[in-house]
């Protein structure tokens, strides 16, 4: 209980931080003088920016933020898509700097893998118990004794006759 | 003095629940009919206290009584009426009084009707819900209490944030803890039939209107949240799956299901331990959204409250309430059993694999919601799971439910054949794959997932419409039409609310596969095309006075084809008190699209920094959240579901009537 206090207060104080900088940040995302002039690139950067994190704020990419940090880090991508980057070339040099933290669409690797199978192993084992529940109530014979007193099942009648 | 009489009137009314936690329960345990019957006075006392001291706190923020503290965090004398009254549950500390308050209207609300419930399974009942009003009574007064005096009050509060001075989101909170507290009604039956060991087609039909009154509810609430965020985040964004925003959507998609494994145990008396599970982690994704709003474990956009504490003991909360549900449940549930017998193409397949499809979507919310915190935790990986995981993860699971959803929902109980199933959908299927290939092919250049898109909203609206018209029989049109408008307001209900789901669909697919976005730096008296609309910046007012702010306000002209259609004013505000900026968009609202405005900087060079996006069918999202809702209220108010159903005891009256 103590370790996950701790991590509540660790947390708590990131969040009142990230909320004082959202603060103080001016009020639009994407200026004008940052879109690129080759709009195949300028996709490609918007594309990117939507999956980065910015670090700053609570919960928003780089593409929705409006925070200076946020700013540099969409300026950042269009340099390197510029100089020749490709997508995942970008996203490596990003995630070298700021760490994984930044990307909005965890890595299959190590124990996130769990969490990409999740939903799948999920699905094969809830499927498999729907089938054996629906097979078995397909074979199974109707029961013949009613588990209701007779005045239950008359006033259970009345009720279903409304 | 009057804060003072609403404080003691929560306390009175935690002791109160105390006693109706302990005596029916023990009532019900002997059989002892007058310690059983106190639960229902218990429970209208609890609740009149409750709203006493809801009252009471309403008082002070009306009236600027700055002298309590959390009307000074939270209000100021300028602020307009209606945010005072909504800065009362604007804060942790108030909406957890509203959150109580909720919790004792449903349980007097189960009182009040609840004449035809069995003696004992109501004062179970009722006792259960008086456990969880005590835990969150403890709650408020131990570590969040709304009443604290200050010694020395200031001349002027600190403001509401001014996010939240919005009739959007004033209203947004009520709808969401309706939604969630109405969850612990169908809790507390839940555990009421696994203490008597019983669950019958009564039982189903007992805890099908609260579930569904909870259901509609969450709907209106999370639609409410997600139309505030388009108009007022500044870019039009409806859904973040940010997570507080999952704190609400687990507790719909599982209410969803409940709803409906809910009439397999009162049409069928089948799967009726699942239901049982169902109603118990329905409430728990409720206990679990408040942990995540209320903590501050996980970062997001909207957390109001970071206090690790409170944090902590809404765990125990959780804990102590799941843990003590989960093992009554593992002891009970084999002695539940299961009556009906289907085969394996019927209605309650159908309505197994909607369960199947929600519950697993519902965890994949789940995973990826906490799955920053277990990474965290146990690997020591410090990561973000955002949008890309959750649209990549959970939209096979929603096409999967709506293509599934139009046959589930016509095959007949205990045994159908699906090519007789199949054949009235034709034509529905037909119109979907046309208006599919349809948008494929105006744009060809977008993916592939906003055709399938588009062709399965189709499906489901027209299916719904295929699925009320096959109730008419088979007589002429002319009758069949007239039969149309005598159908039971339960089966209208399941269409609208089926069509509704298509209609939000449409929305969100349109949207997200065919926006028009433009970034420019616009020079006043210059227009400039944007997709089919021309849009000139006429002017720019800066130091514009508002009743508590200050406005930079852009007056844009949006014309078509030359001719005006609107001037939009997207503004920048900035609220002095608070110290915070906001920016309202200019968005002129229309059937097929929203054209969206907002204001950015003034630049170096002249001019000023404008965003404008066309978004089409943006309005059909709500627009399909309300007529899910409404389809929701219209099988609400079918006579044979009503809450207080068979209380009356009115004469059995032939089917068919005209529904009034």
């Amino acid at each position: 209980m103590i370790a996950v206090r701790d991590m509540l207060r660790r947390r708590g104080a990131a969040c009142i931080l990230a909320g004082l900088v959202l603060l103080a940040s001016p009020a639009v995302a994407v200026q004008p003088d940052e879109v690129l002039d080759d709009p195949v690139l300028e996709d490609r950067a918007r594309d990117i920016s939507a999956g980065l994190r910015c670090i700053v704020c609570r919960n928003e990419s780089i593409d929705e933020s409006s925070a200076e940090l946020a700013r540099d880090l969409r300026l950042l991508v269009r340099e390197r898509l510029v100089a020749g980057d490709t997508d995942d070339e970008v996203i490596a040099f990003v995630t070298d700097r700021y760490g994984e933290f930044v990307l909005l669409r965890p890595t299959a690797t190590g124990a996130n893998i769990v969490l990409w199978l999740a939903p799948v192993v999920m699905l094969l084992i809830g499927g498999g118990l729907a089938l054996a529940f629906i097979r078995r109530r397909a074979a199974s014979p109707a029961p013949t004794e009613t588990a209701l007193t007779p005045e239950e099942q008359a006033r259970l009648d009345d009720i279903l006759r409304d | 003095m009057i804060i003072e009489l609403g404080h003691f009137a929560a306390i009175l009314a935690m002791m109160v629940a105390v006693f109706q936690m302990i005596v029916p329960m023990i009532g019900a345990h002997r059989g002892n009919v007058a310690w059983m019957a106190v639960a229902e006075p218990a429970a209208t006392t609890q609740f009149l206290l409750t709203a006493f001291a809801f009252a009471a706190l309403t008082y002070a923020f009306v009236t600027s009584d700055f002298s309590l503290s959390l009307v000074v965090a939270n209000s100021h004398t300028l602020k307009p009426m209606i945010y005072k009254i909504s800065g009362v549950w604007g804060n942790h500390e108030g909406s957890l009084l509203l959150w109580v308050l909720i919790l004792t209207l449903f349980g007097a609300m189960a009182a009040w009707f609840g004449g035809n419930l069995p003696p004992r399974l109501k004062a179970r009942v009722l006792a259960v819900q008086a456990s969880v009003a005590v835990a969150f009574f403890a709650f408020m007064l131990f570590t969040s209490n709304p009443f604290l005096r200050l010694a020395v009050p200031p001349f002027d509060g600190q403001d509401l944030n001014p996010l939240l001075q919005d009739p959007g989101l004033a209203f947004h909170p009520p709808f969401l803890y309706l939604g969630y507290v109405g969850l612990s009604m169908a809790f507390s039956f839940a555990v009421a039939a696994l203490i008597e060991g019983r669950v019958d087609a009564a039982w189903g039909r007992w805890v099908r209107p609260w579930t569904l009154a909870a259901w509609v509810f969450l709907t209106v609430g999370i639609g409410l949240g997600s139309w505030w965020a388009y108009y007022e985040l500044g870019w039009g964004g409806f859904w973040f799956w940010d997570p507080v925003e999952n704190a609400s959507f687990m507790p719909w998609l599982i209410a969803a299901a409940l709803l409906h494994s809910a009439i397999v145990v009162e049409k069928r008396e089948a799967l009726k331990s699942w239901t049982i599970l169902l109603a118990i982690l329905a409430f728990g994704f409720s206990l679990i959204g408040t942990f995540i709003v209320r903590s501050g474990v996980l970062t997001s956009v909207h957390a109001f409250a970071n206090d690790p504490e409170r944090g902590v003991y809404i765990l125990a909360i959780i804990v102590i309430f799941m843990g003590g549900a989960l093992t009554l449940f593992a002891l009970r549930a084999g002695a539940l059993e299961a009556k009906g017998v289907f085969s394996t193409v019927s209605r309650e397949s159908g309505l197994v694999v909607n369960n199947l499809l929600l519950a697993v979507s519902t965890f994949v919310v789940f995973i990826g919601t906490i799955w920053p915190l277990i990474a965290e935790m146990f690997f020591d990986r410090t990561l973000s799971v955002g949008p890309p995981f959750f649209d990549l993860a959970f939209t096979p699971f929603v096409f999967a439910l709506s293509a599934v959803l139009p046959i589930a929902a016509m095959l007949p109980w205990k045994r159908a054949r699906i090519g007789r199933a199949l054949r009235p959908l034709v034509p529905a299927f037909v119109l979907a794959l046309a208006l599919g290939l349809l948008a494929w092919a105006i744009y060809n250049e977008a993916s592939v997932i906003a055709p399938i898109g588009i062709a399965l909203s189709v499906w489901l609206v027209a299916g719904a419409a295929t699925d009320l018209w096959s109730r008419t029989g088979r007589n002429s049109v002319g009758h069949r039409v007239g039969r149309l408008f005598r159908l039971p307001r339960a089966d209208w209900g399941k269409a609208v609310a089926h069509a509704g789901l298509g209609l939000t669909m449409f929305g969100v697919v349109a949207l997200t596969g065919y926006e028009v976005e433009d970034i420019r730096v616009a020079q006043q008296g210059q227009p400039y095309q944007v997709g089919a609309y021309e849009v000139e910046l006429i002017r720019v007012d800066e130091n514009v006075q508002g009743p508590n702010y200050i406005s930079t306000t852009a007056t844009i002209a949006l014309r078509r084809d030359g001719q005006l259609i609107e001037m939009l004013t997207p503004e920048r505000r900035f609220y002095p008190v608070a110290g915070m900026p906001t920016t309202e968009a200019g968005i002129d609202s229309g059937f097929t699209r929203d054209v969206y405005v907002t204001l950015g900087d003034p630049q170096t060079g002249g001019g000023w920094a404008v965003r404008t996006w066309i978004k089409p069918f943006a309005n059909w999202i709500w627009g399909g959240t309300i007529i899910m809702a409404l389809g929701g209220l219209l099988s609400l108010s079918d006579r044979r579901y009503r809450v207080a159903a068979g209380a009356a005891r009115a004469p059995a009256t032939p089917k068919g009537v005209p529904a009034e």
